[in-house]
């Protein structure tokens, strides 16, 4: 039997038998590992929360979903969605866009939201006064121009 | 600035002197922030943490904002010493137990400190007396503009401040508020204010965070939501909130004093008297006793024992405080003892009395 997500041969077997259903996993070692299913040093023990997630998760034991799972892995720092859901920590910051499928739905599960509205860096911060001040100038409220120049002057200086 | 030298002081946050201090200790807000072009804590080997703490340690030298913080080194210190700077809280206990370069700035009044390479590059900390977020909010937003003016954060125009962990994501901005319960826990009113908090996606904690027991009736009320709200209006939920439990707790001691203040007055008496007399006491049952001193002073049961003292008494009684002020590491009942010395001591000294 060939593995699930590569063309090794499978060697760890897991089975999950839940009501009414069963679902089966074959991976090699070597993805069994790289999805923190079974522990590096021997005599550990499995990780079940990486289990449930890898048996719950998106991609099942389909063919033809290697593209997908690339899709699914960060260019810069290599984390992929299976070890995200594993540990629940980013890897970097383009982590956000590359796994963006996955991490908005999880965004507006935990916060009920998936879009910032606070405050932003120094130079942002001026970009959007910046925009505001020909807004208000376009408008005619000189006044509110005025209030902003002096803002992005401060900032700039 | 050596860390010996905080011994006999008390964090400003501590004075207990701020808004509505009766029930609220300390006002508590941190922001998760991480470099650009970094990788977070989790994939980033020896060579990059020590990237972020030269950074950091740059900008933090650099900036003037008011707090003049000093860093220092954890991998070199003692772990008594991680131990010291936890119980202040000045950093987590997972900063204090985790591997590789890190370290804390903080200033002389420990009212603001940034932890590097905790969960995220930075964790930035202002702590304040009584109920302050406003003055939080303003004080560490400061703070974090002084720091990016020479740092260059990760921000996504979208999910703004980007963090190790997706519940921090957005503002980055934990607020949390101490708060000292003691007549709803006494009238068995308080898991009833935590079930209505967790439905309102506010977080209930005990002193030292996550995972922590409540000791001594004191309890950490923070938002749970980072994202989607500006900081304001995440501020203001919670203020909102606290305000409510505010008058819980205040309708619950009016009615201990009205309906049974003989046994009020003999319950802090003796916790009073069990302090200052005992020769062996542990940690938990010093926050036990000192929570029954304290509900009893509000109550102006008790006489001639300062607020300050007590809430310098929670901190200072615990065990790496206890150790440093022997000078050498103590095993378990050398501890008991040495806390229940030190109690007599300064309870003397306060010449308290009922």
């Amino acid at each position: 039997m060939k593995c699930q997500m590569c063309e090794n041969p499978a060697t760890v077997h897991l089975t999950d038998i839940g009501p009414g259903k069963k679902r089966e996993l074959h991976l090699c070692a070597g993805c069994a590992q790289a999805r923190g299913l079974v522990p590096e040093q021997p005599g550990g023990q499995l990780n079940l929360k990486a289990l449930l997630s890898l048996l719950t998760g998106a991609f099942g034991g389909g063919k033809g979903d290697r593209a997908a799972r690339r899709a699914e892995t960060c260019a810069v720092c290599g984390l992929n969605l299976a070890e995200f859901k594993a540990h629940g920590r980013f890897g970097c910051e383009h982590d956000y866009e590359a796994l963006r499928a996955a991490v908005e739905p999880l965004l507006e599960r935990v916060h009920r939201g998936t879009a910032h509205c606070g405050k932003a860096p120094r130079a942002l911060r001026v970009l959007a006064w910046k925009q505001q001040m020909q807004d208000a100038i376009a408008a005619e409220n000189y006044e509110e121009a005025a209030r902003l120049r002096d803002l992005i002057r401060k900032a700039e200086s | 600035m050596k860390l010996d030298a905080l011994l006999p002081n008390l964090g400003e946050w501590l004075r207990g002197t701020g808004p509505e201090s009766d029930v609220v200790l300390s006002t508590r807000v941190r922001l998760a922030r991480n470099l650009s072009g970094l990788p977070f804590a989790t994939r980033a080997g020896p060579q990059h943490r020590s990237e972020v703490v030269a950074r950091a340690k740059e900008a933090i030298a650099k900036a003037t904002d008011g707090h003049k913080l000093e860093y220092f080194d954890i991998p070199s210190m003692p772990t008594l010493d991680r131990q010291f700077l936890t119980e202040r809280q000045l950093i987590s206990r997972e900063l204090a137990g985790s591997e590789g370069p890190r370290g804390v700035a903080f200033d002389a009044t420990e009212t603001a400190s940034v932890m590097v390479n905790e969960e995220d590059h930075l964790r930035l900390q202002v702590l304040r007396s009584g109920f302050a977020l406003d003055e939080a909010w303003a004080d560490i937003d400061r703070l974090d503009d002084a720091l990016e003016a020479r740092l260059n954060y990760a921000f996504h125009t979208q999910f703004g401040y980007l963090t190790a962990c997706p519940t921090n994501v957005g503002t980055g901005m934990r607020a949390s508020v101490m708060l000292h319960l003691p007549a709803l826990g006494l009238t068995k009113q308080i898991e009833k204010v935590f079930r209505a908090l967790q439905k309102i996606n506010l977080a209930v904690r005990g002193l030292h965070g996550e995972g922590s027991r409540a000791f001594g009736d004191l309890y950490q009320i923070s938002n749970h939501v980072t994202l989607g709200k500006s900081e304001p209006k995440l501020l203001s939920e919670i203020r909102e909130v606290i305000v409510t439990i505010l008058q819980y707790e205040r309708q619950a001691r009016a009615a201990l004093l009205k309906e049974r203040k003989q046994a009020e007055h003999d319950r802090a008496a003796r916790a009073l008297g069990t302090l200052s007399s005992a020769s062996m006491i542990t940690a938990e049952e010093t926050m036990e006793h000192l929570s029954a001193v304290r509900l009893g002073v509000h109550l102006h049961l008790i006489e001639n024992v300062p607020i300050t003292a007590i809430n310098q008494l929670f901190i200072h009684t615990q065990s790496a405080h206890l150790q440093k002020l022997a000078g050498h590491p103590l095993g378990g009942e050398e501890r008991n003892a040495a806390r229940a010395k030190y109690l007599k001591a300064k309870l003397r000294e306060l010449g308290a009395r009922q």
